[in-house]
């Protein structure tokens, strides 16, 4: 999406900067905001580049740097670390090849650490992009990255 | 003309049921509906959640109350044909009385899980569809605002949730009656009712289960908030983990907007006012009440100095009322029921009910309601169903990273805000996390100063610095270093952090170390002096082998491991390469002829 077309849709004013950040990032190409769309976004809103900036590095959720088509957030939170998060993250770590914050070679997907994702009834938990997997197993997770990858081929 | 529906069919929503297909279950359900050319004679409705989150997708069917767990889209055909068809319930499919095996026959009220419970807060979850505002009208929604409107002045507002006894269900427990005169009697043009959804602490999931399942009462308590303060205008800032309850609010507010609940004149009064949402994006300091009002205008969710409290200058400098969404998710049923009845449940302090997320190791993981005075034992072992798998209990932690653990001793202890500070929790949000045998204490607190150590916004010094020195003690000795004077600097510096921070975060976060050092200071000293985890969990402390005797080489363990550090052929024993081990337990776990042994 264009960003005037995201711009267009919220009053210039600094109360809707996190809106729009949010609107921009989902619809880049790569899950992430590019200084150029951040000078834009400033100029609009009326604020220096700085504070945007200073937004964009305070917030886990916006990224700076590119990132993959599907963003994995594996909860850190008691109740999924309780039931064996860790062992999780060690099967992604392995399946993908990547660690936390890192971004597959094709693009596809990148893994980050998430606060609470209020599944705890299901733990351990992640989400993908807008959708959240409980009860997570090493086996439920190789099927569930595959039918991901399935979904590009 | 159209038939009336023989059957209602409630299908969980909640996002723990969602995450586990229940949309499939509906779509299934459709599909079958319309081969058995039923569809006029059932009426499918998706709630929100239900609470046993461990048994999803759940299904009830009304009006023989039948209760469905654990659904698979394959289960679905025999359900419409046998049940929906020819009236006879799936018996497997269905929950049974843990000790008879009876089928429950009325539902949800037999059961251990629901038989404890008292909903006030969540009576309308699992049971209305939270897109459908005139199902909320149908349970007296929007009552309690018109009768407010119509025949209540502000003050006597005020004076009936002072009564109440109310108070905030963030965790503070601040009362919500003296927070409203406050923000009523500060003078100024414009004012603010404000709603925290940032439910950041971990094990909490209460605020999203109300947004999902009853949207409508937030926005009436919200509404009702904003007549007795003074304001025009509200914000909702919920957290951008949950997109659910975003997109279920924002149908609730267009929704109360069509129904004139929302904007000008309401209920033909002076009355205006209209609500937005704002959403995070991924800040745990943002659920602390100034740093969320940065972040509503824009800003890095940084704290400010309190005074002065929004109260008098808060989003815009203007007054401002914040409350939780589980405060404000009471506030019709105290107008409707009256403060007395309000009153009379509970315990001296504090008033209400109080929902609870149990998570963790217990059998019944979900969402639950109780009067406050329930103890931690009932809510536990009654209604969660104690600990799985034959596991010892060893603690509970109360209140998320603010909050602390509590040993078996005090498990009798009824649960409100003063009895629970003293042990040295507090209520926080309501996350119940249940620990057993397995759970190393040492490592636990590390864990929560793990948290709030990335989570500090970094402005002040105690909270920025401190806690990254809290860690690192605690890091020395879940790895076998530390030494005995690191008890007291962690104690000292401890009182340091929470004296001197800014805001909640700093003066809490060190609350789990506390409270681990108060109760399982025997841990501490045997990570220390022994080089011993008790509970096998603390990595450098034990070490995973296979007993070369016991091990018939069927490679299991070899599969399971996550780094694969097992190796073995058949006919020789497998062997596991110690520098490559993270010892997660899983080869412990998955061989079948109890091969491997771990040692601290």
């Amino acid at each position: 999406m264009r960003i005037d077309t995201v711009l267009k849709k919220y009053e210039a004013k600094e109360e809707n900067l996190l809106y729009i950040l949010h609107e921009i990032q989902d619809g880049s190409d790569n899950n992430s905001l590019n200084k150029k769309d951040l000078e834009e976004v400033a100029a609009y809103v009326g604020v220096p580049l700085s504070r945007v900036n200073g937004v964009v590095s305070f917030y886990s959720m916006f990224s700076s740097r590119p990132r993959g088509k599907y963003i994995i957030r594996l909860c850190q939170s008691p109740p999924c670390f309780i039931k064996g998060s860790v062992n999780v993250y060690e099967k992604i770590k392995q399946q993908l090849k990547i660690s936390e914050d890192e971004t597959t070679d094709d693009g596809l997907f990148t893994l980050e650490f998430s606060s609470c994702l209020g599944v705890c009834g299901l733990a351990p938990a992640m989400m993908i992009n807008d959708d959240v997997y409980g009860n997570l197993t090493e086996e439920r997770v190789v099927e569930i990255l595959n039918n991901y990858r399935n979904l590009e081929d | 003309m159209a038939t009336v529906p023989k059957l209602d069919v409630l299908i969980c929503g909640g996002a723990s049921c969602i995450s586990n297909h229940s949309h499939d279950i509906k779509d299934k359900i459709f599909e079958e509906l319309k081969k058995n050319g039923i569809e006029d004679e059932v009426r499918v409705i998706e709630t929100g959640c239900m609470g046993p989150c461990e048994l999803g997708p759940v299904m009830l069917v009304y009006p023989d109350k039948v209760f469905y767990q654990r659904l698979k889209p394959s289960d679905i055909e025999t359900i419409v044909s046998d049940h929906f068809v020819k009236g006879r319930p799936v018996e497997e499919k269905v929950l049974v009385s843990e000790t008879t095996r009876a089928i429950i026959e009325k539902g949800q009220q037999d059961t251990d899980f629901f038989k404890k419970q008292t909903k006030v807060v969540l009576s309308n979850c699992g049971r209305i569809d939270p897109e459908n505002i005139e199902e909320y009208i149908s349970e007296n929604g929007y009552a309690a605002l018109g009768s407010v409107l119509t025949s209540s002045t502000p003050d006597e507002v005020v004076e009936t949730i002072k009564k109440s006894g109310l108070r905030g269900r963030g965790g503070g427990g601040f009362p919500t009656g003296r927070k409203w005169e406050f923000v009523k009697n500060t003078t100024n043009d414009q004012k603010y009712v404000v709603c925290n959804a940032d439910e950041g602490d971990p094990g909490a999931f209460m605020d999203r289960s109300v947004l999902e399942g009853d949207p409508h009462c937030i926005i009436e308590g919200m509404s009702i908030a904003a007549y007795t303060v003074g304001a025009n205008k509200g914000y909702v800032y919920i957290r951008a983990e949950y997109p659910l309850a975003i997109k279920r609010l924002e149908h609730a507010i267009e929704e109360a907007r069509e129904y004139g609940f929302l904007g000008e004149n309401i209920f033909e009064t002076d009355f205006s006012f209209d609500l937005e949402i704002r959403i995070g994006a991924g800040a745990f300091v943002c659920g602390e009440e100034t740093a969320l009002i940065a972040s509503i205008e824009g800003e890095r969710g940084n704290p400010r100095p309190r005074p002065p409290f929004p109260a008098i200058s808060g989003l815009w400098g203007k007054p401002t009322l914040l409350n939780n969404v589980e405060t404000y998710a009471n506030i019709r049923h105290i107008i409707l029921k009256g403060w007395e009845w309000y009153a009379s449940i509970g315990t001296e302090t504090s008033k209400g009910t109080k929902v609870f997320a149990l998570s963790g190791k217990i059998k019944n993981t979900g969402l639950i309601e109780v009067p406050m005075g329930t103890t931690l034992r009932e809510l536990i072992f009654d209604i969660g169903g104690g600990v799985p798998d034959g596991k010892k209990f060893k603690a509970v932690q109360l209140g998320g990273p603010s909050g602390g653990c509590v040993p078996e001793e005090y498990l009798d202890t009824p649960i409100d805000y003063e009895t629970l500070i003293e042990l040295g929790a507090m209520m926080g949000s309501g996350g119940v996390i249940v620990m057993d045998e397995d759970t190393c204490m040492v490592n636990t607190a590390r864990f929560f100063l793990d948290f709030t150590k990335s989570e500090s916004c970094g402005k002040c010094v105690p909270c920025r610095v401190g806690l990254v020195q809290l860690h690192a003690l605690l890091d020395k000795i879940v790895k076998g270093n530390g030494e005995l004077e690191d008890l007291d600097k962690l104690e000292k510096l401890c009182y340091s952090v929470k004296k001197t921070s800014l805001c909640g975060l700093g003066q809490t976060a060190p609350n789990p170390v506390l409270s681990t050092l108060r109760y399982f200071k025997d841990e501490y000293l045997e990570h220390i002096q022994d080089h011993r985890c008790r509970a096998k969990v603390c990595t450098n402390l034990v070490t995973y082998t296979i007993v070369e005797d016991a091990c018939r080489s069927c490679g299991i363990c070899a599969k399971n491991c996550p780094v694969d550090c097992i190796s073995g052929e058949k006919g020789v024993p497998y062997v596991i390469n110690q520098d490559i081990c993270i010892s997660c337990g899983t080869c412990y776990d998955v061989c079948p002829f109890d091969a491997i042994t771990t040692e601290s």
